[in-house]
């Protein structure tokens, strides 16, 4: 299948195209031959599936290139390395109690120990798994929800698209952030309810950005032909134009990931997260309750802090460097006088 | 002008819709919450009879109105301006808390803003005059770094590196608790004291997003035609960064500043929080660690109200600056 997905194999399945060139050929009538090819550069009618991993294929290559994506990669695959095995190491269950309070970092305690004497270390790699997986899932329902009504939106037209435009920018003139607070708060606390209220204040960006990119796809004439073919609205929509979306949808979901990781734990230091649930955003709570600050205890406090930055940058450069594979004038390229200079400036 | 029609009444709806989100909330919320927080009221003892009156109508509890005329009863408390009692603050109405704190909140994000702009868009001037140089090279990614650190961590290291370790600063308030409010040169002096690191963070925070769009912007019109014509003629470059090049790739950037003047409030809770800063963020917390909901909600919708003050101000502006958003928008 990965051979197939590449564009000059695409003969395969449309006989009719000749060979050596991509992409649905129509006849025009008049004998003029037009050739269009997704965005994913994999005909138009290829089946879905191929052009939602060509779409996919696609992205990874042309982001490889960008050296600022590549370490953005290796940076966030650190991270979820560590929240998938880092626990694994941890024996006993972080939130042991024991009588040494507050001590500084050790060979035993690596970053030393809590008001109640749990060991911080631990707390930090367990809260590497829990706030990675809900930070990763949040930011997958937000784009989920963005998709769907995004897609929904733009290819829709008409009172569906002019009702939920109408939603999508209510929404985003929302403050979202005080509203995600005030919802966290009536709700019964928990990562579930502050993942629930993330993806209810923020999937309107998204929403705005693919109901564009849709309306521009609507009128093409693969859609035309799905349609023309019997094709139900939702195939249509979710299997004819999602895939060829699907880079956009990409870096949507990056960088809503990094919003999401943000206020996630902005949310739980001001403690309307579970007390008991070990997180980056939770050890911030109980080290500010516990007055680590004015105690000296930097390592309680300081290495959560390290986590999300460095997660976030990673996050950041990949989507920095997207932002440059979109718009090669953003691209620090070397500039005439300062060649070499430049080609470092690109790393 | 019917592109200004149509923002006015976008924005009347989605007024309308903060606020009837408002009235839901605490309506579908499992487990009764409000409840019990009249209970604490109660218990609290000397509630007056139309104090208690008007929190049923804010929640809901204890009634068997209908929907709608709750709903309407809710509207009328607020267009007469009452948001009901603070439980923290009790005996305090929210309205009386909330216009309290706001001054802090507003001259020390108003002040943090116009820093961070004029500074960020000169930074991001000279890294796209000098795109390629060390300087750009290596601002680029220290603002990426910056702009993925949540900000109340920065407030915790600024605070305690520079009021623990150093002990420059003070630790908490907005000005020497001892002195009287007023407008005398120690109380000022104080108050600017107390706010210089708060508005450090605020500024560290939010200088980033000002030169990268300035930088982006700005490298999109260096490309012009009319730079390189301006270049031919021999110009100084001090005179075509500044009067062709900058004055151009402002548009972007002073948008985002309307905007910015509506995030004051909302983007610096968390900043306030951590520096004890008499603002509104610091009462947010008093509110949600005291489940005091009347306060909570209230605060919710002075802000919602800045906001989309402030998004409005900013699509006049647009029209205002910009000819061809008239012209697109009215066709469209």
């Amino acid at each position: 299948m990965k051979e197939s997905s590449l564009p000059q194999q695409s003969t395969e399945h449309k006989k009719s195209t000749p060979a050596g060139e991509s992409g649905i050929v129509l006849n025009t009538g008049s004998g003029a031959v037009a050739t269009y090819v997704s965005p994913t550069g994999l005909p138009l009618d290829a089946p879905p599936y191929l052009r939602f991993f060509g779409g996919l294929r696609n992205l990874w290559t042309r982001i490889t290139f960008n050296r600022k994506v590549l370490l953005g990669t290796c940076i966030v695959g650190f991270f979820v390395l560590i929240a998938i095995i880092g626990p694994l190491f941890i024996r006993q269950d972080p939130n042991t109690l024991s009588t040494l309070s507050n001590a500084a970092p050790s060979l035993a305690h690596p970053l030393g120990t809590t008001t109640l004497g749990q060991d911080i270390f631990s707390q930090l790699i367990v809260g590497t798994r829990t706030s990675i997986f809900w930070g990763f899932l949040t930011g997958f329902l937000v784009t989920v929800v963005s998709v769907v009504v995004g897609l929904i939106s733009g290819y829709s037209g008409g009172l569906i698209d002019e009702m939920l435009s109408l939603l999508t920018n209510v929404f985003l003139v929302l403050p979202a952030l005080p509203l995600a607070i005030v919802l966290a708060s009536y709700f019964p606390r928990g990562p579930l309810t502050i993942a629930l209220v993330i993806t209810f204040t923020s999937w309107a960006w998204g929403a705005r950005v693919l109901r564009s990119q849709t309306l521009s796809m609507r009128n093409r004439e693969f859609v035309a032909a799905a349609r023309a073919s019997g094709e139900n609205w939702w195939r249509i929509i979710f299997f004819e134009i999602f895939p060829n979306e699907i880079s956009i949808v990409a870096a949507n979901f990056v960088s809503t990931t990094l919003y999401v990781i943000l206020a996630e734990a902005s949310l739980e230091f001001l403690g309307l997260g579970n007390a008991t649930t070990v997180s980056w955003g939770s050890l911030f709570y109980w080290a500010q309750k516990d007055d680590a600050l004015f105690l000296g205890l930097w390592w309680w406090f300081v290495p959560p802090g390290l986590c999300i930055a460095l997660l976030g940058a990673g996050l950041a450069l990949i989507n920095n460097g997207i932002d440059e594979v979109a718009d090669p004038r953003l691209r620090s390229e070397p500039m005439p006088k300062t060649s070499r200079k430049g080609k470092v400036a690109a790393a | 002008m019917r592109h200004i029609l149509r923002r006015i009444i976008f924005y009347l709806v989605a007024l309308w819709a903060s606020i009837t989100l408002n009235f839901f909330i605490p309506r579908l919320a499992p487990g009764n919450p409000a409840q019990a927080l009249l209970g604490r009221f109660e218990r609290q003892g000397a509630i007056s009879p139309s104090a208690l009156k008007a929190l049923q109508t804010a929640f809901g509890i204890d009634t068997h109105d209908p929907l709608w005329v709750q709903y309407f009863g809710y509207l009328h408390n607020l267009l007469s301006g009452n948001l009901g009692l603070s439980f923290t603050y009790y005996p305090m109405g929210v309205v009386d808390v909330i216009s309290q704190d706001i001054r802090w909140s507003l001259v020390l994000g108003s002040v943090s803003v116009l820093i961070s702009f004029s500074l960020g868009c000169l930074i991001g001037i000279f890294m796209a005059w000098r795109r390629g140089s060390l300087f750009d090279a290596t601002i680029s990614p220290l603002m990426t770094f910056i702009s993925a650190i949540p900000y109340f961590w920065l407030a915790l290291i600024i605070l305690y590196v520079f009021g623990f370790r150093l002990g420059w600063f003070p630790f908490s308030d907005g000005y020497d608790t001892t002195l009287n409010i007023g407008w005398t040169p120690e109380f000022i002096t104080s108050a600017i004291y107390h706010a210089i690191l708060p508005a450090l963070t605020l500024v560290i925070s939010s200088i980033a997003g000002w030169m990268l769009v300035m930088r982006n912007s700005m490298i999109t019109t260096l490309s012009e035609d009319y730079i390189l014509m301006a270049q031919a003629k021999g110009l100084s470059s001090r005179r075509i960064m500044f009067a062709y090049a900058a004055r151009n790739a402002i548009l972007p950037n002073v948008t985002g500043f309307a905007l910015a003047i509506g995030f004051v409030v909302s983007g610096q809770l968390l900043t306030e929080i951590v520096f004890s800063y008499p603002g509104i963020g610091f009462s947010l917390l008093q509110a949600v660690q005291g489940q005091d909901y009347p306060l909570l909600q209230g605060i919710f919708l002075v802000i919602a109200i800045a906001v989309m003050g402030a998004n409005f101000l900013a699509d006049m502006l647009y029209v205002v600056l910009d000819p061809r958003v008239r012209v697109d928008r009215e066709a469209a």
